[in-house]
């Protein structure tokens, strides 16, 4: 029998209540069913195919005793005094078809459901010894909500500096490993900044803070770049790609859309620390907060992230029930670290979660409007529609607006004062021209004026109005005076429209609300039965007065009750700055997903992340100043062998940086970065061709000339079809939907990447001038200050020695085929303050040096 | 470790092109540390070939894609009937419920007004329109009976690459890659090349979605450079790159002795494998050695973006180990004027294609190769529009005809059949899925175990349905 939905709890969390559901056998009726010879049988040969060892639809296995008491998704099959009423009974006997049991197979035979109804009646008792012996399961660990663990003692003294470290040491005590001394300070400084800010430290950083490597200077810097504006642009590139951000479409001409204000959002949100419940408050429902400022509704840009098909004869309905299924995945997997996409067609085969709460959850979100329309009425073209809202004014753009706006105005007067004026001579104007005085004009070409002639052979009653404007406008555009108005009018008009506001997309309620149905097989056309919001049984039930639209939903998100929610989100964050989460499954905490490596210090800090308001900065804080971060991230082939995956941390964290931290950590050690924030994406160079033309309003990549070609990576023009390729080939998803953790690949494309792509040919050629204009004596000087700009550490006599005899070799042949110098140096970015060097050959020669430092493994690695 | 690369050299210089390996680039460095063994063990898991699930027919996939749907009514599909009942209104009990992209009227039949003969032993019918493909007739399966579930070009592109109708999932030659790996390490497992402009789908038709990015299909473009940063810039010649290769790996090197990690290694192989390439990829891709014949079979442009220069082209790769090629072709979108459009995509296509196939034949290639026909959709019986002057097709996804050619399969073959105006199957339905499930077969994989397990689930390419299509195969 294969159970369907409809459920009142699952016994996965609460098993006290269930087990003891069941009453105590009836034993003052004669006992007519003997259930391991009357029932059993039944059970095993209709049921257990897909309640049983094998496949537990619904969750339910038939073929034991501990779990029929238990129940499936939907609850326990019998309770105290419900007999004829259980479920077990109601499912075996219903006419609905598609809900009766054995699901598509013949109903039972009368005997058998008299049997079993017989056996309910008299209390359901399943004997020991019957069916197969298994455990009850206890609920599955992150269903129950975390609490503040007692810290375990530790066997060495004075390694620890927080209660992180006291949980990673007892693990490692157990183990019988040793933690990792410290990196070495100039190597934990460029760790803590790449971690922090997503750029590395610069010479005299590391300098100062070498002459002084203590605990307290530490912290000093850890609190100054928690407080730098390069914070929230490093942090907010995995929240943007949990949020699917991308400035276009997706599918067919994959069109740009103005969502760039909803980025700067989340950039000014990790910056001024906004704690997580608000954050995610504001994200999901800050439009329909009361009194909603401008910052809350651009909030809500997280879920209009989400593609867009505007194809020719696209069903915008099918859109846009795409679109809420998308919303409902991303929502899941953000703040319940649960994958609900199999939930759209049936029950979730492992996890709580039934179709009908799917659709409860797609309720919260069902009340938008659609997001194509068909443009034409046509039923062919289509274009992107959805509400938007017009993001304010600068001071200085208000100004420039109002300035063109009384301009305009003035203009248009003068253009009425000059037309009436002309018109005086129409008549006159008529006259000769029926009389063939006026010859043809670029103006007025002949076969206008034969038309014109047409019209005044008629009387003047007979000429309908059309005719009547058709000679005024063609005695106006004779008038040079007029003309020349109306073209300033509509250069004027032109220039004001170059000032109207940006706009952002938004979440908006539709005032009447949209009825949602199941969706028989996840398919839109086949509606089935009704459901109301609501959230899933097996997790916490909605926080009191919660209110009955996306933003009760977003305190329910972020309710201390939820189970998950802080511990997904600290997961996150430890991913981040580990390479791995404590649930190394970062996107899936049900049962499919991996276990926790330390399951106390996650739901410690899952914990301590509540109880400290949520604050990022401050978790973050505590993580980077742990004695098991700061650990130096050698591994000996002993270390590798025992923790390839470095699970048990027993050292510190060593990984390729991100596709955009690669590039703002070069531009920055080349010094080209740009500080500019904020404001719409930006076009850095990029090979041509890349953006393939499609169709109907097709964007175009124009490279940028100035500022723009070096700001960060955050801020570069994401399009869904063509993202930015160098980005690309470090493994930056296309954003089309919801990525908790990028894949961290090693190829041969990288390589070509880092040491021919154009964008990297700049920045060797600034660093390359930069260690030139160092005031230094010698070459091997000049080494040690550009691969300390790279690294922060101080280069090994061999290192040197191998950069040396590059540079040495290079020298030799530059001098032979200067030309060659030439090509490389050629067309110039330099940052502000560095002089273009005067010895092209000795630049190229240390360019090649910039090239080989910036293709360094370690300096395109956290370590 | 100076000696580094000159001995790398000697041993590129000597070996043949294809034959190199990771294992080669690995015996320059030593001695090898625990770490770096590892990681060559990793890598080479990666890409380098293994083994399927049983016994493959073919090696290889030649996989064309006629962007925008081609007209199966007028190249592959005689429908006498429906050219005897042009431009009468189209059948009521058909035009319920149907769904279509731009036809919004009951509209007439459009009988083709092209011609049809049968071809080889076979009897293959072919329109007149496919001059070329008509003598390798008796190579081809034809299937007529394929279906999708979606009617616009975007979704219906990722359906028939990845599976499904959105975006996400790996394509059908990264999961290929994923289940076999390649034979040639100095070339990426799965290429792609396209003519015109790119589909609606984007790279998501040769994306690898959820898989290991390594899978993903790397496009070489056929003007400018094949791949992207693959040429040195202006003022560093082959042998100064070779000095800052050898400088950036010593370093590597040195470094992964101090820390250990075994990703460093790995980096210090793919700067090898990115230096053979930069030599392997132009030298593929200069064709300009290929013998007179071979260019006027082909008849192919050099120096221009032309869809007969990459059928050359992919031959080249599938001669060189590369698992899947993917030609993508634009243009076939006929919503207008079959008679002036479609002509000459037939001209440009049709030369080239049966040149693939003699020239894999001749070459003893043929049986160890997959050539794939297809597009994301067919086209409707029915005309768009009123003018009949100017016919035009709109998209149609409940049946339509592609075809196979190679090893593994029947020759002179029609599989499936539609009803006799060819709006539905009536014979050996074949989903996208099943399609799929095929073409994994005859390489040696299985379905329903090729698998990779993403957000606490295995996925397959063709979700929970597909069906190999037995009927089919030699």
């Amino acid at each position: 029998m294969r159970f369907a939905a409809i459920f009142l709890c699952s016994l996965l969390i609460l098993p006290a209540f269930c087990s003891s559901a069941l009453a105590e056998p009836d034993v003052s009726r004669a006992a007519q069913v003997n259930f391991g010879r009357d029932v059993w049988p039944i059970f095993e040969q209709h049921c257990v195919g897909c309640h049983g060892p094998e496949q537990q639809e619904g969750q339910l296995r038939l073929d034991t005793r501990a779990t029929f008491k238990r129940g499936g998704v939907s609850g326990p099959l019998a309770r105290a005094g419900q007999d004829h009423h259980s479920l077990l009974q109601q499912k075996i006997t219903t006419s609905e078809v598609e809900e009766r049991m054995p699901l598509d197979e013949n109903p039972l035979e009368a005997a058998e459901i008299e049997a079993i109804a017989q056996w309910l009646d008299q209390g359901a008792v399943w004997p020991e010894g019957v069916g197969v012996q298994v455990e009850v399961t206890e609920p599955h660990w992150s269903y129950v909500a975390p609490t503040l663990p007692e810290l375990p003692p530790v066997a060495q003294r004075g390694w620890s500096h927080n209660p992180i470290d006291l949980f990673v040491l007892a693990r490692l005590e157990k183990a019988g490993i040793s933690p990792t001394e410290a990196a070495p300070p100039a190597i934990r400084l460029r760790r803590v900044y790449l971690d922090l800010i997503g750029v590395p430290p610069t010479v005299a950083e590391v300098e100062a803070f070498l002459a002084e490597p203590t605990t307290a200077a530490y912290e000093a810097v850890v609190d100054r770049l928690l407080a730098s504006p390069r914070f929230g642009e490093k942090w907010a590139r995995s929240w943007l790609d949990l949020a699917r951000y991308s400035d276009s479409n997706g599918y067919q001409a994959d069109q740009l859309r103005g969502l760039w204000a909803y980025r700067d959002w989340v950039i000014d949100a990790f910056n001024t620390d906004m704690p997580f419940d608000q954050f995610t408050i504001e994200q999901i429902g800050g439009d329909l907060l009361p009194n909603a400022t401008l910052s809350q509704k651009i909030a809500t840009g997280f879920h209009r992230t989400t593609t867009c098909n505007i194809e020719a004869g696209v069903d915008p309905e099918e859109n846009r029930t795409n679109q809420i299924i998308d919303r409902v995945n991303t929502t899941a997997t953000v703040w319940l670290g649960t994958t609900l996409e199999c939930v759209q067609c049936h029950d979730h085969k492992y996890d709580p979660f039934t179709l009908e709460e799917y659709y409860q959850l797609y309720a919260y979100f069902n009340n938008t409007p659609l997001e194509v329309e068909n443009t034409n009425k046509d039923g062919v073209r289509f274009d992107f529609y959805g509400p938007k809202m017009e993001l304010p004014l600068s001071q200085k753009q208000e100004k420039k607006r109002a300035g063109i706006q009384t301009q305009l105005q003035r203009l248009r007067e003068d253009l009425k004062k000059a037309e009436t004026s002309a018109l005086v001579g129409l008549s006159d104007w008529q006259r000769d021209l029926s009389s063939g005085k006026i010859s043809p004009t670029k103006q007025l070409p002949a076969e206008e004026i034969k038309q014109l002639n047409n019209i005044l052979t008629k009387k003047r009653k007979l000429r309908t109005a059309a005719e009547k404007e058709q000679l005024k406008e063609s005695f106006l555009a004779t008038q040079k005076e007029v003309r020349l108005l109306r073209d300033r009018v509509a250069r004027s008009k032109n220039a004001l429209q170059k000032t109207d506001p940006k706009t952002t997309l938004v979440m908006v309620e539709m005032d009447k609300s949209r009825p949602t149905h199941i969706f028989e097989r996840g398919v839109y056309q086949t509606p089935g039965d009704r459901v109301e919001m609501g959230v899933p049984a097996s997790l916490h039930p909605l926080p009191d007065g919660a209110e009955a639209n996306r933003l009760g939903l977003a305190r329910w998100l972020v309710d201390s009750g939820n189970p998950l929610a802080s511990r997904v989100r600290v997961n996150h964050l430890w991913a981040e700055i580990f390479g791995v989460g404590l649930v190394a499954s970062a996107e899936d905490f049900g049962l499919q997903g991996s276990a926790p490596s330390h399951p106390q210090l996650l739901d410690w800090l899952a914990a301590t992340f509540m109880q400290e308001g949520w604050s990022t900065k401050r978790l973050l804080k505590l993580i980077v100043t742990s004695a098991t971060y700061q650990q130096s991230s050698f591994v000996s082939a002993e270390g590798l062998d025992r923790d390839p995956d470095n699970r048990l941390m027993a050292r510190g964290p060593r990984f390729r940086l991100p596709a955009e931290a690669i590039r703002d950590n070069a531009l920055s050690i080349s010094g080209l970065l740009e500080e500019k924030m904020g404001g719409p994406p930006v076009y850095p160079p990029q090979p041509p061709g890349v953006w393939y033309q499609t169709g109907r309003g097709e964007p175009v990549y124009k490279v940028a000339k100035g500022v723009d070609r070096h700001r960060r990576g955050v801020y570069v023009i994401w399009r869904r079809a063509a993202p930015y390729p160098s980005f690309v080939n470090f493994d930056a998803p296309d954003r089309t939907r919801c990525i908790v953790s990028r894949s961290r690949t090693n190829t041969p494309i990288q390589a070509l990447t880092l040491l021919n792509d154009e964008a990297y040919v700049e920045m060797a050629r600034s660093l390359a001038a930069r260690i030139l204009a160092e005031d230094l004596a010698t070459d091997e000087e000049h080494i040690v200050h550009g691969f300390r700009m790279c690294v922060a550490r101080s280069p090994k006599v061999e290192e040197v020695r191998i950069l040396q005899r590059l540079l040495e070799e290079q020298r030799r042949r530059f001098k032979e085929i200067p030309e060659e110098a030439e090509q490389l140096t050629g067309d110039v970015y330099l940052p502000t303050g560095v002089q273009r060097p005067d010895n092209t050959e000795e630049w190229a020669a240390w360019l090649c040096v910039a090239n080989t430092l910036l293709n360094l493994d370690e300096t395109i690695n956290k370590e | 470790m100076s000696t580094f690369f000159p001995r790398k050299w000697a041993i590129d210089r000597r070996t043949l092109l294809g034959t190199s390996s990771i294992a080669v680039a690995g015996a320059a460095i030593a001695p090898l540390l625990p770490a770096q063994a590892k990681a060559q063990s990793d890598l080479t898991s990666a890409t380098a070939a293994k083994a399927g699930h049983h016994k493959p027919r073919v090696k290889s996939v030649i996989f064309l894609h006629m962007v925008g749907g081609h007209s199966h009514l007028d190249m592959f599909e005689y429908k006498p009937v429906l050219q005897q009942r042009n431009g009468e209104k189209m059948p009521d009990e058909l035009w319920e419920g149907l769904r279509l992209a731009f036809v919004r009227e009951q509209p007439n039949l459009l009988g083709s007004p092209f011609s049809f003969k049968k071809h080889g032993e076979s009897g293959l019918e072919l329109s007149e329109l496919l001059p070329e493909l008509g003598e390798v007739a008796d190579e081809l399966t034809m299937i007529k009976s394929l279906q999708t579930d979606q009617f616009n070009h975007a979704p219906a592109q990722l359906l028939f690459h990845t599976g499904f109708g959105q975006f996400g999932r790996p394509s059908l030659g990264s999961w290929t890659s994923y289940g076999l790996g390649s034979d040639n390490s100095d070339l990426p497992s799965f290429v792609v090349m396209n003519t015109g402009s790119v589909a609606g789908a984007g790279n998501s038709m040769w994306g690898s979605g959820f898989l290991p990015t390594v899978h993903q299909g790397v496009e070489f473009r056929t003007t400018g450079e094949p791949v992207l940063y693959l040429s040195n810039p202006p003022g560093i010649s082959r042998r100064r790159r070779q000095n800052i290769l050898q400088s950036i790996n010593e370093l590597n090197d040195l470094h992964l002795r101090e820390v250990g990690d075994p990703e460093i290694a790995t980096r210090i192989s793919q700067y090898e494998l990115a230096f053979r390439m930069q030599k392997a990829v132009p030298e593929l891709m200069d064709y300009s050695q290929e013998p007179a014949y071979i260019h006027e079979l082909y008849g192919t442009n050099p120096g221009k973006k032309s869809f007969a220069n990459n059928c050359l082209l992919a031959r080249r790769l599938v001669e060189r180990g590369v698992r899947f090629v993917q030609l993508n072709d634009q243009g076939w979108d006929t919503h207008g004027d079959i008679q002036a459009g479609l002509p000459p995509k037939c001209r440009q296509t049709d030369r080239p294609i049966a040149a693939l196939i003699k020239d894999l034949k001749a070459r003893g290639l043929l049986d160890e190769t997959l050539i794939v026909f297809g597009a994301e959709f067919g086209r409707t019986p029915i005309l768009q529009g009123g003018n009949k002057k100017r016919a035009g097709r709109d998209h149609h996804k409940d049946a339509f005809t592609v075809w196979l050619a190679g090893g593994g399969i029947k020759k002179g073959f029609v599989y499936g059949k539609t009803d006799e105006l060819g709006f539905n199957v009536v014979e050996n339905p074949m989903h996208v899925n099943d399609f799929h499930a095929t073409i994994l077969y005859l390489l040696g994989l299985d379905h329903k175990q090729l698998t990779y397990p993403y957000q606490g689930r295995d996925f397959r390419l063709t979700n929970i349905a597909g069906e190999v299509a037995r009927d089919l195969l030699a």
